[in-house]
Order: C-alpha cells, then structure tokens, then sequence
C-alpha cells in the first residue's frame, strides 16, 4: 500500500510538472500572439530590430545565439574531450580527484562573475593581442575587420566555452570510467597501444554518454545570458565577421524586457523568448535522436 | 486501493484548480477594468501603521530609499515606503494597474500610456544629467563638444578623433588619429531617452534618422566600431577599459567612477560642466512652459535649455500618482499626499549627498499645486 501512496505522490508531481510546462508554452504563445499574428514568419526571417519605428525581426539573434554556441561547442568539444580522457585514462590516480575538483569548481562560477573577468580581462586582451595574431587570417570573413574595442562574437564565444567546458568534461569522464576494464585489458592483450585503447575502445563506449554531455553543454550556452551580454557588444546587425559585436537572443530578452512598455514591442519580445525556447527543444531532440541511434549500433 | 483512489481523486482535483487558475489569471493585455481595486500593500491595524508600495525607475532608486528611512523616521514609524526599482516600464504598467500607489519613471506617460491611467499625475521629484564620458589616453583637459558634433559622432559621420570638425573646438588639444569608439546603453532606458531627445532637439539630421526613444540603432555607418552595454555600470566600465570610447552616462557615475566628460554647448552657446547649478539653471529656465502637473507631459523636455548657464542635456525623472485617491482607503491615502509634499520639498535636500540635482523652488511649488489637486 506504502509504494502505491508513494508511486502516486511521484506520478502527482510529474504530471504536475507536465502542466506547469503546458501553461508557460501557452502564455508565451498568447503573450506574442500579437506579433505572430501581424508578422508570422516574417519575424522570424527580419534582419531588422529597431523598437524605435515599431520594427521587430529576430534575425540577428537567432544568428547571434546559432553562431556563439555552436563555435563555443566546437571549442569545448575538443578541450573537454581531451581533458576527460586525461582524466580518465592517462592522469595518474593521485591527480584526478583535485583536477575533477578544479574543472567542477569552474563550473560553479556565477556567470555575472564570468563576464565581469570578460570585460575586465578577456576583451582588453581580444582587442590589444588575439586580434593582432588573427590578422593574417583576415581575408576570410570569418575574421574580416577590426574590433575598436574588443566586445565581439569571438570574446562571447570565448566566455561561452570557458563555461561549458566544465559540463563536457564532467560527463564524458564519468561515461570513460565506465568503459568495462575487459574491454580495454583485451584491447591491451591484442598488442594495442594506450591511444589505439582510446581511439577505438573507450571514445566509442563511451560516445553516447559524450554526445550527452555535448548536448547539456550546448543547452546552456543556448540560454546563457549574463555573461554573453556583458561582452557580444550587443549589435544589431548581422555581420559574418566574429570579430564585429552580435547580440543573442536571451541578451536581448535580459536587455528590453523591464523598461519595453509597448504592447507590440513587449509580444515581440515574448516572441523571441518562445523561439529560444523551441530552437533548445528542437537541438535537445536532435541530439537524443542521435545518442539513442549509437546506442542501438552499440547494442 | 482506497489511498490509491484517494489520490487519483486528489491529482484531477488539482488539474481542476491549476485549470481554473491559469483560465482567471489570463487577463487581456490592455487597461484594467477600472471596476477593479486592488487592495494595496499590507496595513496592520495595530497602531495604523501604513506601507506605501511604490514602483518604477532604478535611476531614483538612491534617492527613493533614502527618503524611505528618513521619512519613516519623521513619522515616527508610521509610515513607510516600499520601493521596488524595476524599471520605468514595470513601473507604468503596476501604477495603470494600481498594483502600487505611486509610480516613477524617468520619462513623461506618452499619450498611449496616459490613456491607459488616465487621470495620473506627473511630479518631477529630481533631475538627471547626462554626461558625455570619453577615454583619451595621455590627452589634458577637458573634451569639449557641440550637439551637432555630438549627433554626428552617434551617426557615424564623424569616425575618428582628429576630425577637423572635433578639433576646430578643441583648439590646443593633441587629438589622435584614432578611431572613436562608441558605446549606449544595449537595455532600453530612460538615460537613452534623454540623450534621445538633446541629440533631436539640436540635430535635423538625428531627428529625422533616429528620433527619440529609450532604445535606438545604431547607423550603418558606424560598424564595429558601436558597441553596446547594459546599464550605466557596463557603459561606465566599457568606456574606462576602452582606449579611444565616448559613451554617455548618468552624471552620478562618471563622478562616482572618476571618468573624465566632456563639456557641452548650450543653446547660449556656452560650452559647460555639469554640475548641481548648471543642472539646476536648465529646469528653471524650463517653468515658464511646464503644463500643470494633471496635463500631459509628453511634450515636456528641458534638453537645450535656454540661459547661459544652463547644461544642456537633463530632464525631469518623474513620481506618478492618480489624482482621484477615494480608490484607496483615506488613511493611506492621507500618508501618500504627506509623503509626496514632504519628498518635493523637505526632501530634497538629500539630494545633493546622493549626486541627485534639487528641484528649484519654482518646480517645487508647481509640484504643491499638483499635490493640491489630489482628491482623498
């Protein structure tokens, strides 16, 4: 009798929790209700922001906040890889406990403490070093231009995967401790050596647990708000160039939100809150789809 | 079973209540039915102690607080302020809702808004300046800058430091050869409306490009050399960390920050400092053409003051409160008009300590006209 009581009681929250979801996708569609009807998917498409003249287009945050995670995912996908299968495979036992410590403390920054090291630290150094050293790249548009005062895509992207670095290490050397020693000790007795081991037994056992971590880690550069505000410069305008300022979505949300007193400015607004809500829903579905399809090639 | 049952029972009755919830509180976006009044604040009856719940601007906020201890300590205890600096924007849409019962903002209702509350008063309760704050490594002295040049700078034409058109103000002053980097404010704020509206008022050519409003975008022409930052703080730090950066900022934090301004022209044609009497010579130069504190506001705007004194880019920020209070019970209602005649008057002189400019007395006396017309 206890475990039904109980098993309800978990079933009550669940469901619970479900309704509280329901309820806030449907304020946020009844809220932008007003811009979907007047402008529909010509929001979406809008290469232009400018509240002043009642002229609302999300273009250039979807860009902005595209463009900072995915390249921050690339950066903390091969740092974070290689830390944890340091930490997991080579570092000898003595070290690993105060390493994983280190990377978990990281972790636990506020992100306003991030971006103050951002402005304080990381944009001086973008503006005065790193552009200097990226300027024979500049034919690329990648690189194209100068920034004046630093704040650019490229010190968000920074920031970004500074911060979600963290997040893949932690997970992918949990999933690499659990790659079963029989596995790894035949690989051994085959003759193969430590980076073949990892090459071709623990990544590949490991790979839907790493893709997991992945994904946590892009979810939260998706979302990450202070941090990426304090340094994209927050711009309007489009711009190929990582070097030119951008802006994101939730940076926008966190800029206009308290003082946007007109209605089609604040469902505008809203708008974007309900496409950064659906653009993470829609990455964290493609990026189960893709764990369970290794996982069944695993099996 | 029965438990079990018991708590099916229980989860569908609590689908029905969120149900029901969520069908109540979807209110329609728009002006609340005014047969609605909310009870407002908490108010123990033990000793008739009152609460004021106020809302709105974060730039008076200082202020605000300030005036809260110093007030409840004037009264003995009885009355006190509740402040929530929220922003302008959330502070309009709780006092047109009556959620609270004093609003503030740094900018006047727009004609949309006041129909929404109507029957809101307006009462300047200090003045803000906005200053021009630049990072010229190795330069001396002051900057000196002109609307035009000024509107320019923002709209891109003039790009870099040495423009003639810079230096023909600056005579004597090495400018370099660098390009100017510009900041404003990224979040929507009433600093921006100031700025907004001086830069309009002086220049054909931003009225008609830009115009006035809490946010604005950038030029084309400007490029990656605009930047944007969220609130005064991040303005404030990007200018001081930025080489070559101009960026406008309330006045309080380029003094609090140490961060050299640039000295403005006034219509006079007089380039001046900010400070409390230049400030202060801009609003009474202003009173003459001030609408009574039940009119619209709208218009209201002593950027480019006249007199040779005056600074040129300020304004009102400003308390909202309605003019018919039979809304609320008659004790609170008494505390609130004591506290407003109090805080327009009495109060201001903390302003000073706290970098905020003091009403002149022609402003005050308008605003006790004002506070006159309240009905309890």
């Amino acid at each position: 009798m206890m475990r039904d009581k109980f098993g309800s009681l978990t079933l009550l929250f669940s469901i619970l929790f479900l309704i509280f979801s329901a309820i806030f996708i449907h304020e946020l569609f009844s809220a932008s209700s007003l811009t979907w009807g007047r402008l529909g998917v010509a929001f979406v498409l809008g290469q232009r922001w400018d509240p002043l003249n009642g002229v609302y287009g999300a273009l250039p945050f979807i860009y902005g906040t595209i463009v900072s995670s995915t390249f921050a995912l690339l950066a903390a996908a091969v740092l974070g890889i290689g830390v944890a299968v340091f930490l997991s495979e080579i570092s000898p036992r003595g070290l690993r406990e105060p390493l994983s410590a280190v990377v978990e403390l990281i972790a636990a920054i506020p992100s306003v403490i991030i971006g103050l090291w951002g402005i304080f630290v990381l944009v001086p150094f973008v503006r005065d070093y790193l552009q200097t050293l990226l300027a024979p790249l500049s034919f690329l548009p990648l690189f194209s231009g100068r920034s004046p005062s630093g704040l650019s895509m490229l010190a968000a992207i920074i920031v970004l995967s500074f911060m979600i670095t963290p997040i893949v290490v932690t997970v992918s050397k949990d999933c690499l401790l659990m790659v079963p020693r029989e596995l790894k000790e035949a690989a051994y007795g085959l003759g193969a050596r430590r980076y073949e081991v990892i090459r071709h037994v623990s990544i590949p056992y490991a790979k839907s647990g790493i893709i997991g971590g992945l994904i946590l880690g892009y979810g939260r550069a998706i979302g990450e708000t202070m941090a990426v505000t304090m340094v994209i410069g927050n711009s309007y305008a489009i711009s190929p160039s990582l070097l030119s300022p951008a802006h994101t979505m939730a940076s926008v949300l966190a800029n206009e939100f308290a003082e946007a007193t007109d209605i089609f400015y604040l469902s505008s607004l809203t708008a974007i809150a309900l496409l950064l809500i659906l653009i993470s829903l829609l990455i964290n579905l493609a990026g189960r789809s893709v764990v369970m399809k290794w996982q069944r090639s695993v099996r | 079973m029965g438990i079990q049952k018991k708590f099916v029972i229980a989860a569908i009755l609590a689908l029905v209540i969120i149900a029901v919830a969520s069908l109540t509180l979807q209110r329609p976006i728009g002006p609340p039915q005014p047969t609605v009044t909310t009870q407002t604040g908490t108010e123990p009856t033990l000793g008739r102690r009152i609460v004021l719940l106020g809302a709105g601007a974060t730039f008076p906020y200082p202020l605000i607080a300030k005036w809260s201890q110093e007030y409840e300590a004037f009264t003995n205890g009885m009355v006190a302020i509740n402040y929530q600096s929220i922003g302008s924007g959330g502070g309009i849409k709780q006092i047109s809702e009556r959620t609270v019962d004093f609003g503030a903002s740094d900018a006047p209702l727009t004609p949309d808004e006041a129909k929404r509350a109507p029957g809101l008063l307006h009462l300047p309760e200090t003045i803000g300046a906005v200053v021009l704050a630049y990072n010229l490594p190795g330069i001396e002295g002051r900057l000196r800058l002109s609307g035009g040049v000024l509107a320019d700078i923002y709209l891109g034409k003039i790009a870099k430091w040495n423009d003639p058109r810079i230096a023909s103000i600056n005579e004597g002053m090495a400018l370099p050869d660098r390009e100017i980097v510009v900041v404003k404010r990224s979040d929507s704020s009433g600093t921006t409306f100031v700025f907004t509206d001086y830069l309009s008022a002086v220049s054909g050519d931003w009225m008609r490009g830009v115009g006035r409003g809490k946010v604005f975008n950038y030029p084309e022409a400007i490029g990656a050399r605009g930047v944007q930052a969220k609130g005064n703080e991040g303005v404030t730090a990007i200018v001081k960390q930025t080489p070559y950066s101009i960026g406008y900022v309330e006045l309080t934090y380029a003094l609090q920050n140490n961060i050299p301004y640039a000295l403005i022209k006034n219509k006079a044609g007089k380039f001046v400092h900010a400070n409390f009497d230049t400030i202060a010579s801009a609003a009474s130069a202003a009173v003459p053409k001030l609408p009574r504190g039940d009119e619209s506001w709208d218009k209201v705007s002593i950027v480019d003051a006249e007199g040779e004194e005056s600074y040129p880019i300020s304004s009102f920020t400003y308390l909202l409160v309605y003019k018919d209070l039979s809304y609320m019970d008659k004790d609170k209602a008494q505390a609130l008009v004591g506290f407003l005649r109090w805080a327009v008057t009495e109060g201001q002189k903390y302003c000073k300590d706290l970098y905020y400019v003091p009403l002149p007395p022609e402003v005050q006396r308008l605003n006790l006209e004002t506070i006159a017309m309240i009905r309890k």
